[in-house]
């Protein structure tokens, strides 16, 4: 008789999360999980905006001009109907920045994904094709490299813009998804290279060669899902870039339509009633841009060092 | 030592032909200037003429090479919005520019360096600790942010420094300078530092980290091994040894310097290069914004081929490498 061997039970995806390095370094990390929380509490403010906010800002049947420039609740002449206060239209500023940041992170996230997407493909091209190919696309890198990024998205921005002078409102945010993606592209591009250069020789390679897996095949469901892990480091931090660039872009007045203002719009708008004594109207879309960007580079930080080997 | 400096060339004009070339197409198929200069209601007959007046019909290589020379001798047309010469604009703004970002550099090294020293050398203690977190926050800071913060707190609170323009200025044949006037002086606080906060940060930490890596090196503990002093260690030979990389950086950093200098000009409607640029993108004025592009690619270019030709002077290693990677 031939008893069937139970096979070891495979733990749930749950379980093996649970017991997983980084849910152990996660839980012995003060900052990482302050800053997880930080970010998931603007994620959720952002992505229900719709419900949360107490206003709409942009139902212009509900603005009134009596509400203009009210500061926030705590102040003489506050009202708790506008915890922090109005702008001139006598939109809320809590709502507006509800609505803002999920401008901010929409185009944040998109433009990351992009850069991730072209960066990848390059950088596994020039990795796994090596020769000319590989020389022409990191000499590209290199001359990107060398302007910073700001000056590059600025002038693809405004290609954008002198190309299509009555552009409709969606293409200004295509435009500026990529304007900011084709700036973000080189580093992924340069580190898969490296990764892939290393992983073209190991055997696993040569070996799904042998047995005739086309190129194509092996460049995407064998070197590809070993060459990840830093692209998902570097994505993280550059999240908080692609924010801080969009901000700065609608700060200087080249970004996103004023119709959906992300919050480095609002800061623009607000900067004109500094001088008049209203700071609320841009100090806290600023403090919120700060929170985002300040929690996603704090969560990158932890997860470069908490996948780092070498620091175990 | 002649190819080395050779490829470095003709990389360099590589480059700045690609962003000629850039700037060429801007001109090639943005917009119409015919159309720009006749309005909508000109004959057919007239157009070409113009077309043919403008070399317009010349061919692609041709009028690249037109491009090219013009764009040599610094002529890059009329301003569409302000309908001055671009070459024109460009020279009132560029001193404008550099004094800001010269200033922005020069706070960022005698701040950053001693804040890095004084991390390094502290390690672990309180004040080294809240330094390394504000720097932290320098380097998360949008430009933009920490320039209305300054002129909410000095500008509007205290109301002890003025918060746009350049004030007083006195010109020097072309050159236009705000360093003899208190009042230029005065306007240039808050600009210079809200560009260096970035800079100031990044030397900072990049001079912690190099101080910390030198004064593991076995030379430092001979140094003290023959009982040195701890400031002849710290600052003879320590920090001497950082000091290479710190100023190869805050080279490359100059470049970047003047290119932030377009958001900081424009929190505080500083009248310089990149103010012209940044109305230039809005409003698609691309004469200026060609200019501009070919400007600052050649201070990048002239930069970062300068840091590689004085890397090599520098350092004898790399002249041996390449020497034995020749035989």
């Amino acid at each position: 008789m031939s008893t069937v061997l139970a096979a070891p039970v495979k733990p749930s995806r749950w379980a093996r999360f649970v017991d997983s390095d980084l849910w152990y370094s996660f839980r012995h990390s003060p900052t990482a999980m302050v800053a997880s929380t930080i970010a998931l509490l603007c994620l959720v403010c952002a992505l229900f905006a719709q419900w949360i906010a107490p206003h709409n800002p942009f139902d212009l049947a509900t603005l009134d001009l009596i509400d203009a420039r009210l500061p926030p609740a705590w102040i003489e002449g506050g009202s708790t109907k506008y915890l922090l206060g109005t702008d001139d239209q006598g939109r809320d500023i809590l709502s507006a920045l509800m609505y803002g940041s999920r401008i901010s992170l929409f185009v944040g996230l998109a433009s990351v994904l992009l850069s991730v997407l072209i960066g990848v493909g390059l950088g596994l091209l020039a990795g796994f094709a090596g020769g000319a190919i590989d020389g022409f696309i990191m000499r590209v890198c290199d001359v990107m490299l060398s302007f910073p990024s700001i000056l590059v998205a600025l002038l693809i921005d405004g290609l954008g813009r002198a190309l299509f002078p009555n552009a409709h409102e969606s293409l200004a945010f295509s435009v500026l998804v990529f304007a900011i993606a084709l700036t973000g592209w080189v580093q992924y591009a340069r580190t898969v290279r490296g990764s892939t250069m290393v992983e073209r020789n190991k055997e696993y390679v040569q070996a799904a060669r042998v047995i005739g897996v086309a190129p194509l095949r092996v460049m995407f469901r064998h070197v590809l899902p070993n060459v990840l892990g830093p692209v998902l480091v570097l994505a993280t931090i550059q999240i908080a870039g692609a924010i801080i660039t969009e901000a700065t872009l609608s700060f200087l007045g080249v970004g996103v339509p004023p119709t959906s203002p992300s919050l480095g719009t609002l800061i623009r708008i607000g900067q004109d009633f500094l001088f008049s004594g209203e700071w609320w109207i841009t100090v806290f879309p600023g403090v919120m841009l700060v929170l985002i960007a300040l929690s996603v580079n704090l969560l990158g930080d932890w997860l470069r060092d908490a996948l780092n080997p070498r620091l175990r | 030592m002649l190819a080395f400096v050779l490829r470095r060339l003709i990389q360099a004009v590589v480059v700045m032909l690609t962003v000629a070339f850039i700037a060429f197409m801007l001109f090639q198929y943005v917009g119409d200037p015919v159309t720009n200069l006749l309005g909508q209601d000109a004959t057919v007959e007239q157009r070409e003429q113009l077309r043919a007046d403008l070399g317009l019909d010349a061919p692609f290589p041709v009028q690249f090479a037109r491009f090219v020379g013009n764009a040599l001798q610094g002529e890059f047309g009329l301003s569409l919005r302000q309908g001055r010469r671009v070459s024109q604009l460009i020279v009132e703004r560029f001193p404008a520019t550099i004094e800001l970002s010269l200033s922005a550099a020069v706070i960022a090294l005698l701040v950053g360096v001693p804040l890095g020293v004084y991390t390094a050398l502290r390690r672990g203690s309180f004040g080294s600790q809240v330094w390394m977190t504000l720097s932290l926050v320098g380097v998360s800071l949008p430009t933009f942010l920490i320039g209305i913060l300054l002129i909410l707190v000095f500008a509007v609170i205290f109301k002890v420094l003025p918060s746009f323009g350049r004030g007083d200025v006195v010109s020097i044949g072309a050159w236009t300078t705000g360093l003899l006037t208190l009042d230029g002086w005065k306007h240039l606080v808050l600009p210079a530092i809200t560009l260096s906060v970035f800079q100031l940060a990044l030397i900072m930490r990049l001079v912690r980290a190099e101080m910390l890596e030198v004064l593991r090196t076995d030379y430092i503990k001979f140094a003290r091994a023959r009982g040195l002093s701890d400031r002849a260690v710290y600052f003879g030979h320590a920090l001497k040894n950082t000091l290479v990389p710190v100023i190869t950086i805050t080279g490359l950093q100059l470049g970047a310097l003047i290119a932030f200098a377009i958001i900081t000009e424009t929190v505080f409607q500083w009248p310089g290069m990149g103010l012209l640029f940044i109305q230039a993108v809005q409003f698609a004025d691309i004469p200026v914004m060609a200019a501009y592009l070919c400007l600052i690619a050649l201070i990048f270019v002239s930069i970062n081929l300068a840091v590689d030709l004085l890397y090599f002077a520098v350092d004898p290693r790399l002249r041996i490498e390449r020497v034995a990677a020749a035989h």
